[in-house]
């Protein structure tokens, strides 16, 4: 199995650690409930090493991205971060990734950890295929580590040692210099909270970046402004926040159209100054011509204790109309939400439906997502 | 071996099976509440229920995942533990004693035979 550079950081505080992706992750540290909410209430720490960290940089850097990245790369500002899918031919979904710009010519791209590999072997091809050439088309997640601070007290923490990171806007990165090693520091996260992500290189450096990010947090101590928070939590944090997850709502054989996320994919993109087809555009624009797919994703909450799960199918009476990716009890609402792709005719808020969870009914109403929206600070 | 009590055999679906008399008082392991992760509903056969060795017997939901608990021997509910009810924490917190599922009078404990020790259920899980 994989290790992380944060990997004695695991078990020094007695993380649950099991096989996520091949990599050795922490599940949770003290429980899972625990944890989701310490970050909705104060702050959490999570390790996020094992998702890919890919650096494309050089003449044609701007361009490959433009081609696998369904929304636009070139209008990005140096500093900013951008939220893509990357599609396949069909339309169906490759992976979604976060693309930051570190100059004019330079990005990095966040990937999930199980399509790391694949990624790859796509941007490679999209290489060679266009003949584009490229100072650099590196595979960085061994160099480096990334840790996820989230939570609504994250940013009083980080203003203790850097002005400028409170004053990013979402989705907006910093490079900060510490010592001899370069981190970077963006306001982005997978939780619903706010929060930012480091960027940071492995080895010795990363004990010297959590204590300079840190400042000499306690996180054993109880009241702890920020503990250590596992994936299991990440999970449910992420499916409160509406936000979808390759493998769930998220894959090869899902139309894009179809994941919550038609933000992210600009289907007029080939238009206007250095416009560009991304690849699996042809397909999308004539699934959104023919009236979109046939069901999208929308979210379910439950009446009862019993949790609808992944591949429970959703019914109206007899007839089959959708099927369930993400379910679990909402620790923040108290009741049992899911996320499922239902008929497109079905999905005005409010619409009673079941789950069938093979061993009974479970009733459901349609709801809007996202289920959690963090209060604005005032 | 603190975490595997001697006094009772076990599944590879990770239920301890412990036998006084003719009842069998049915619950699942440590290792398996780990797994689990917090336990958030715990629905179990009502008494009376009779069923055949390896049927289903119940239930668990966690925030993680919905877990369905098998029972080795065959026979017929006759207590479920009404305490998970208002707290099911407990599975979490007590997982080989106060937070036991049911209790179960025995009529074939012929699959017990195949279930493990202690011993070899600590190996396994380790």
């Amino acid at each position: 199995m994989l290790k992380t550079p944060l990997n004695a950081f695991h078990r020094q505080h007695k993380g649950h650690l099991v096989d996520f992706a091949g990599w050795e992750m922490a599940m949770y540290y003290s429980g899972l409930v625990q944890e989701h909410h310490q970050v909705r209430n104060s702050g959490g720490i999570f390790d996020v090493s094992h998702m890919g960290r890919v650096k494309i940089a050089g003449r044609h850097a701007r361009r490959l991205l433009e081609r696998v990245c369904s929304r636009r790369i070139s209008d990005m500002e140096i500093g900013q971060c951008r939220y893509s899918l990357v599609c396949n031919e069909q339309g169906g979904v490759k992976d979604d990734v976060i693309v930051y710009r570190v100059d004019d010519d330079e990005f990095l791209i966040v990937v999930n950890a199980s399509n790391r590999e694949k990624l790859m072997r796509h941007f490679e091809e999209v290489r060679k295929t266009n003949d584009f050439t490229l100072k650099a088309l590196e595979d960085r997640t061994m160099e480096t580590a990334m840790v996820a601070l989230q939570g609504p007290k994250v940013m009083d923490l980080i203003g203790k040692v850097s002005r400028e990171v409170p004053t990013l806007k979402k989705y907006r990165f910093a490079v900060k210099n510490l010592l001899i090693t370069k981190i970077i520091v963006s306001r982005t996260g997978y939780t619903g909270e706010d929060g930012v992500e480091v960027i940071l290189p492995a080895g010795m450096a990363v004990d010297m970046a959590l204590k300079y990010l840190l400042q000499g947090v306690d996180m054993d101590a109880p009241d702890a402004i920020l503990k250590p928070a596992g994936l299991g939590c990440r999970d449910t944090l992420r499916t409160e926040a509406g936000m979808p997850l390759y493998g769930h709502e998220l894959g090869e054989d899902i139309c894009a159209l179809s994941c919550g996320v038609d933000f992210a994919i600009a289907l007029d993109k080939d238009q206007g100054d250095k416009g560009e087809q991304f690849i699996g555009m042809a397909a999308l624009k004539k699934v959104a011509a023919e009236g979109g797919p046939a069901r999208k994703l929308v979210g379910l909450v439950l009446d009862g204790k019993r949790s609808a799960r992944p591949g429970m199918v959703v019914k109206q009476g007899d007839k089959d109309v959708g099927v369930v990716t993400s379910g679990c009890p909402s620790p923040t609402l108290g009741k049992c939400i899911a996320m499922a792709f239902v008929d497109q005719a079905l999905l005005a808020p409010g619409t009673s439906l079941d789950v069938d969870s093979g061993r009974g009914i479970l009733p459901a109403v349609t709801s809007p997502l996202p289920f959690y929206k963090a209060a604005k600070k005032a | 071996m603190a975490n595997v009590p001697a006094d009772r055999v076990y599944s590879e679906t990770h239920e301890w099976h412990k036998v006084e008399g003719d009842v069998l008082t049915l619950g699942i392991t440590q290792f398996a509440v780990d797994q689990l992760t917090d336990v958030t509903y715990v629905e179990m056969k009502k008494p009376g229920f009779k069923f055949k060795a390896g049927d289903v017997v119940g239930t668990v939901e966690s925030v993680k995942t919905t877990s369905d608990i098998y029972c080795a021997a065959g026979g017929e509910v006759i207590e479920s533990n009404a305490a998970l009810n208002d707290d099911p924490g407990l599975l979490n917190r007590d997982p080989h004693g106060a937070g036991w599922l049911v209790k179960i009078r025995v009529s074939d404990a012929s699959g017990l035979s195949k279930c493990m020790d202690a011993g070899k259920y600590q190996a396994q899980v380790h």
